[in-house]
């Protein structure tokens, strides 16, 4: 589904990236752990198109396709969904708005047709109690005046919404508290089907007790120093990531 | 004196121009006019004179030089002359489900044939100015004292030659249900120079929202002088909308002078959708204990189109409260301005006094200036203004296009969060969804139009 190879990445001229290699299959949980500033978010953000980032080499071809060729846009009506680390307040664009526009942004590009006003709020409420989410914060601009776990549900209720192929998920359990992981971790499992692969950036593993990853992969500075099953995360969780710098010369 | 002389040396041949044409149409001007309104003629015209046409060394007008515009050759409207065409037959406000008292005026005339004004409450009158002067003078005897001769040369110019415009008045505790609609056509035959004058008066509790809009019928170039003076009595409420859409060979000169009363409310939203030029003057007086202004004002242009607002609020009484949000979207290589000047008298405790002004430009090529004039008096105040000029929310705009939205859809979305703060202020729902819509096709690049225009032009 996903393949990057010899992925080099600057952000206004500095080095981040340098040589990521990843091959996700449909089905797959891969877990990216690691300390700050490793380069986890950019890797995150780059494969969701974000324009501050240089690819300098290397490449990234998602279902068959060169990823790194096509705009945002077209990466998330392909599937690609990236559940953001700080997702943006936008006041003034409600929230049904922004997601009757993006489901049926969605729906052109596969050539189906697009949901009336009324099949989208049907739609839109099953998807609501699969993550619980409070109809208060749906008449709404897109994320104003939502709390830090109310915009990571927020997340997740977008991705259950636009149903994606690869899911990225960016520190997604920061800032939440035990109650909000389990239920973001529900609906991500909820999610979850043979034909989809989800990518979970996370400096901590706790929420890899509840998303359980097939393989676990560190990466340290600017490179995946590591990977194994899941065993590694529990690893990492005990030693911390001290170990992991000495073995590479720090 | 001495400052007066050099005022004058900087005084150019067009202000002479005008003064000479003054000369020149003097019995036309006096001749069918009531004494309250022959009155004021010739101060205004010394006042003018005093002032000139204003040049940028006017610290009122830095950002927008009216020489030019002055200076073009016009025909000067004075008399009152009949509409060529049936206005009620090219014209048909199309706003679903708008139901006004509905009033036209040609030229700066109050239009002869006024039909579809329909029933309005005992006592409320809506009529030509003219008429109400010679007819009722006892009604405008406050009339040209809200708007100062002395502080604005365009104010001067506008009471020396002003014949007709609207009057609305509302007697004590009446409320007008419908809105009263006011549709001010410009139409001559060549380039021609407008003056309107209008009046509105607000009783002690009477209620009435008012929605002017500004329309040009055919491609010649017009400047247009306008003055509106509003008494808000005590525990008065109006709702003031102004509607500009007009052509790019439009001057649009607009003086408006809010009189509050203790308890009154009063609000005012501009939207200037179109036009050549545009300098929107709102000067409020806060001569009452407990009132409320409230005033809101969009613009969205380009090509070379020029918007400047200029507010003035004076808090003259304790315990009154004023809110100013102004946002402009900028695109090609417009220009625009905005000052917004509060002033805090002595003794006017407990004033709420804010002010806002938020701007987003879509290229290097265009230019906001944007000033805000506080002048605080009084020590136990809240006073606050912002002023922002920048581009769209980058972050805000990759959040939408990882969703799947491209990206000049995103890019629309944005601009319209962006003046929808200003358009959910509007309380007529008909005329708030129509305004969204003619915002959303502004944004989009399609000329918006509220009727069905003459022309198919580029303008």
């Amino acid at each position: 589904m996903l393949s990057i190879k010899d992925l080099f990445v600057e952000v206004e001229g500095m080095e981040i990236l340098k040589g990521i290699n990843l091959v996700v299959k449909p089905g797959e949980i891969h877990a990216i752990m690691g300390p700050n500033g490793s380069g986890k978010s950019t890797l995150a953000n780059v494969l969701a198109g974000k324009e501050e980032y240089t690819v300098t080499h290397g490449e990234v071809t998602y279902l068959g396709e060169d990823l790194l060729d096509m705009a945002p846009e077209e990466r998330a009506q392909k599937g690609l969904f990236l559940s953001f680390q700080y997702p943006v307040e936008i006041p003034g664009v409600p929230m049904v708005n922004f997601l009757k526009t993006a489901v049926n942004e969605h729906r052109r590009s596969r050539g189906e047709k697009e949901l009336t006003a009324g099949e989208f709020l049907k739609f839109m409420r099953t998807k609501m109690e699969m993550v619980d989410m409070h109809a208060q914060l749906t008449n709404r601009s897109v994320n104003e005046g939502f709390s830090g776990g109310e915009k990571k549900k927020n997340e997740i209720f977008q991705m259950a919404l636009l149903e994606p192929r690869l899911a990225i998920l960016d520190e997604t359990d920061s800032g939440l508290d035990i109650d909000a992981l389990k239920t973001v971790a529900h609906g991500v499992n909820a999610l979850r089907n043979s034909g989809n692969a989800t990518i979970v950036v996370t400096h901590y593993q706790r929420l890899l007790d509840y998303i359980v990853p097939d393989h676990v992969h560190v990466l340290y500075g600017g490179k995946i120093v590591k990977s194994a099953g899941k065993e590694l995360a529990f690893e990492l969780e005990e030693k911390g990531y001290d170990w992991i710098k000495k073995e590479n010369g720090e | 004196m001495e400052s007066n002389m050099s005022i004058l040396i900087e005084n150019t041949d067009v202000s002479l121009k005008y003064a000479a044409h003054y000369n020149s149409v003097k019995e036309v001007l006096f001749r069918n006019s009531a004494e309250e309104m022959n009155a004021h003629r010739k101060k205004a015209l010394q006042d003018f004179i005093t002032q000139g046409i204003p040049t940028r060394k006017n610290e009122n007008y830095k950002y927008t030089n009216l020489q030019p515009r002055f200076s073009s050759e016009f025909r000067y409207i004075h008399e009152r002359e009949p509409a060529e065409v049936d206005l009620h037959a090219v014209f048909r406000c199309d706003v679903p489900l708008l139901d006004t008292h509905l009033a036209f005026l040609f030229n700066g005339w109050f239009y002869e044939d006024n039909s579809k004004i329909g029933e309005l409450p005992s006592g409320v009158i809506l009529d030509s100015l003219e008429n109400v002067a010679h007819n009722n003078p006892g009604l405008i005897r406050k009339y040209a004292s809200l708007a100062q001769t002395e502080d604005d040369p365009l104010v001067a110019l506008n009471t020396a030659f002003a014949k007709d415009g609207y009057f609305l008045y509302v007697p004590e505790n009446t409320t007008v249900e419908l809105p009263v609609q006011l549709i001010n056509f410009l139409q001559a035959k060549e380039s021609a120079y407008v003056t309107q004058r209008n009046f509105i008066y607000l009783e002690e509790g009477a209620h009435v929202k008012v929605i002017s809009c500004d329309h040009t019928l055919n491609l010649n170039h017009y400047l247009n002088n306008s003055v509106t003076e509003i008494f808000a009595g005590p525990n008065a409420n109006l709702e003031y909308y102004t509607l500009q859409n007009q052509h790019n060979y439009t001057t649009s000169l607009n003086s408006v002078f809010i009189h509050q009363e203790k308890d009154s409310k009063v609000t005012t939203l501009n939207s200037s959708l179109h036009g050549g030029l545009i300098r929107n003057n709102l000067k409020f007086n806060m001569d009452g204990e407990n009132a409320e202004a409230f005033l809101y004002g969009m613009a969205f242009i380009d090509r070379k189109q020029h918007v400047d607002n200029f507010t003035q609020v004076i808090h003259g009484k304790p315990h009154c409260m004023s809110n100013q949000v102004y946002k402009n979207v900028l695109d090609d290589e417009s220009t625009g301005a905005f000052t917004g000047r509060i002033h805090v008298v002595r003794d006017a405790q407990k004033t709420n006094a804010f002010q806002r002004n938020n701007n987003i430009l879509l290229t290097d090529k265009a230019t906001m200036q944007s000033k805000p004039q506080l002048i605080i008096d009084a020590d136990d105040v809240k006073c606050s203004h912002g002023a922002t000029v920048g581009q769209i929310d980058e972050e805000a705009l990759f959040y939408l296009r990882a969703r799947g939205i491209d990206e000049a859809k995103a890019r629309l979305m944005m601009m319209n969060a962006f003046a929808y703060e200003v358009i959910q202020q509007i309380s007529i729902e008909p005329l708030r969804k129509r305004i969204n819509e003619l915002v959303d096709k502004r944004l989009r690049g399609e000329v918006a139009r509220c009727h069905d225009c003459a022309y198919n032009c580029e303008c």
